[in-house]
């Protein structure tokens, strides 16, 4: 029997799978505990041997609901959502904070999970785009990306509607940008406003004006 | 990434102990910059101490009118702060040009200081870079220099400091509080706290092994118009090719600081006082001995007119 052969659901044991066990088997190996950590990693560097890893306890509150979790020191808060809560939809574009795929609320600001780390965020309270809507239902503002098309393949929209959420709260709390024409006066949701409390997140289908028009229609409710 | 132990830190003095007695130790705060370079492997800190739960994120008034700005403070904070959109415009506007929004909400003032360069060559691992190892030689001086100094390099290194905030700093002559190991603090002059590359280029500032920044303490407002203006290659999120910081005083004289141009916040007295003789002659100071590449001579031209556009928008904001 060739590979071509085989039952295609032996063989597609799914991208996502593989990438969970893979994660998994990384750190699957024997770990020092903390105390004692940093005099660990320092003798095995200065014998040119490399070190294992540091294995730290957190605790996160996602979405509502507490989370306890062991992580390697090195574990990204993005990489703890998406690999250990299996929370996918915050998404890893670039992974250098660059693109914005990745923008959850932590403790109701919105930051790249991609360059915090896990560790940094004990006690933390993080929102993701799991935690904004549900399908029945939804978030204002993705129902309005919905009906105003703000997305072709919608790998940045987790991004977006997250970095949306938390743009229009720094506009409610009176924070400037950067094309607020007087610093002293509370800022507008005009679409310039939007455009550049937007331009941390990329769309590489160029859905930009859509998204402009759907955080438009929400900004323009009553709170 | 490589690996690291990890602990928070309870005092600012514990801290820096902790730095200077731990092997391959490093400060983290927003981390929005260190841990982009842990991932590439160019900074591999074998332990990191986090210095966020030290209580230095509050913006307070000092005895003399001046403003004591938390190492802690970040970004979006410091420049939504009345006080200082009030009083101290031009750096809310520097912050607010840096960055992204999500970016802003996590970097701190004290590592906004300390952030690396961002020359390609730096970045890229492949390359020879004497900030990065030192000794290694330097493939940005006859490489791509587009983006690169035009002021202040050396033959070893001809990268930029990236920072809008620390253009406005040190136009408002901000001082940088700082705790070392023994407990011991001085405040460093931002005009003095960037060193050239010279050599060194890894060196990058005057800070010794485990000095903390604690704060950073502008002194009493000045007045005036304030202005910071930020040229890149795209409307937002994009890193200056030159920008210029300046605060015009009612009878034409003030103080004026370019970034994007040179290894550290460029700012000359010379040329800051032919500011009422006109664009043209502060221009000429301020870029005297400029040793641009073929790639980036028109940095020195952008400079002058980015000079005397914010010279006249001074000039008309004071109506």
């Amino acid at each position: 029997m060739t590979q071509f052969d085989e039952p295609i659901n032996q063989v597609n044991t799914g991208r996502r799978g593989l990438l969970i066990a893979g994660a998994l088997s990384a750190t699957a190996v024997a770990v020092p505990r903390v105390a004692g950590a940093a005099q660990a990693v320092n003798t095995a560097t200065q014998a040119g041997a490399s070190p294992p890893p540091v294995l730290m306890k957190v605790d996160l509150d996602i979405n509502g609901r507490r989370h306890s979790l062991e992580l390697d020191t090195r574990t990204t808060l993005l990489d703890a959502l998406r690999e250990h809560l299996h929370l996918t939809g915050t998404k890893k574009g670039c992974d250098h904070g660059q693109c914005g795929a990745c923008t959850v609320l932590l403790d109701g600001q919105r930051i790249n999970a991609c360059l915090t780390l896990a560790v940094m965020h004990d006690g933390a309270r993080v929102t993701t785009i799991e935690g904004l809507g549900t399908p029945d239902q939804l978030h204002p503002l993705q129902a309005a990306f919905i009906a105003h098309d703000g997305y072709q393949c919608g790998y940045c929209t987790p991004g977006q509607i997250c970095s949306a959420v938390g743009a229009l709260g720094e506009i409610r709390q009176g924070i400037p940008s950067h094309v607020s024409a007087d610093l002293g006066a509370p800022p507008q949701a005009t679409p310039d406003e939007l455009r550049e409390r937007m331009s941390g997140n990329l769309c590489r289908c160029g859905a930009y004006s859509n998204i402009i028009d759907a955080i438009t229609e929400v900004a323009g409710r009553p709170a | 990434m490589r690996v690291f132990s990890y602990q928070k830190a309870a005092t600012p003095a514990a801290a820096a102990a902790a730095a200077l007695h731990t092997p391959g130790a490093k400060f983290i705060a927003g981390g929005t910059n260190l841990l982009d370079l842990m991932k590439l492997e160019i900074e591999t800190p074998a332990h990191l101490i986090d210095v966020n739960g030290l209580a230095l994120d509050t913006v307070a008034t000092t005895a003399d009118g001046g403003l004591r700005i938390g190492a802690l403070v970040r970004n979006t904070a410091l420049a939504a702060h009345p006080a200082v959109r009030r009083d101290y415009a031009v750096l809310s506007r520097a912050l607010l040009a840096g960055a992204s929004a999500q970016l802003r909400n996590k970097a701190t003032t004290a590592g906004n200081l300390l952030q690396r360069t961002r020359c390609p060559y730096f970045y890229d691992t492949n390359q020879a870079c004497n900030k990065r190892v030192p000794g290694s030689g330097c493939s940005a001086i006859a490489g791509f220099s587009r983006p690169l100094a035009i002021l202040g390099g050396s033959d070893a290194c001809i990268a930029t400091h990236p920072s809008d905030m620390a253009v406005a700093m040190r136009v408002l002559d901000a001082g940088i509080d700082t705790v070392r190991a023994d407990g011991g603090t001085r405040r460093i002059p931002i005009a003095d706290f960037y060193r050239l590359p010279g050599n060194t280029p890894h060196v990058e500032t005057v800070l010794q092994p485990g000095e903390l920044i604690t704060s950073v303490t502008l002194p009493r407002p000045t007045g005036g118009t304030h202005v910071y203006r930020k040229v890149r290659d795209r409307a937002s999120y994009a890193f200056a090719l030159v920008s210029v910081a300046a605060i015009i005083l009612p009878d034409g004289t003030g103080r004026l600081a370019l970034g994007g141009v040179a290894p550290q916040p460029w700012r000359i007295a010379a040329a800051e006082q032919a500011l009422p003789n006109g664009s043209a002659a502060v221009s000429e100071r301020l870029l005297a001995g400029a040793h641009p590449t073929a790639d980036n001579a028109f940095k020195a031209i952008l400079a002058q007119r980015t000079i005397a556009a914010v010279m006249a928008d001074a000039a008309a904001q004071k109506g």
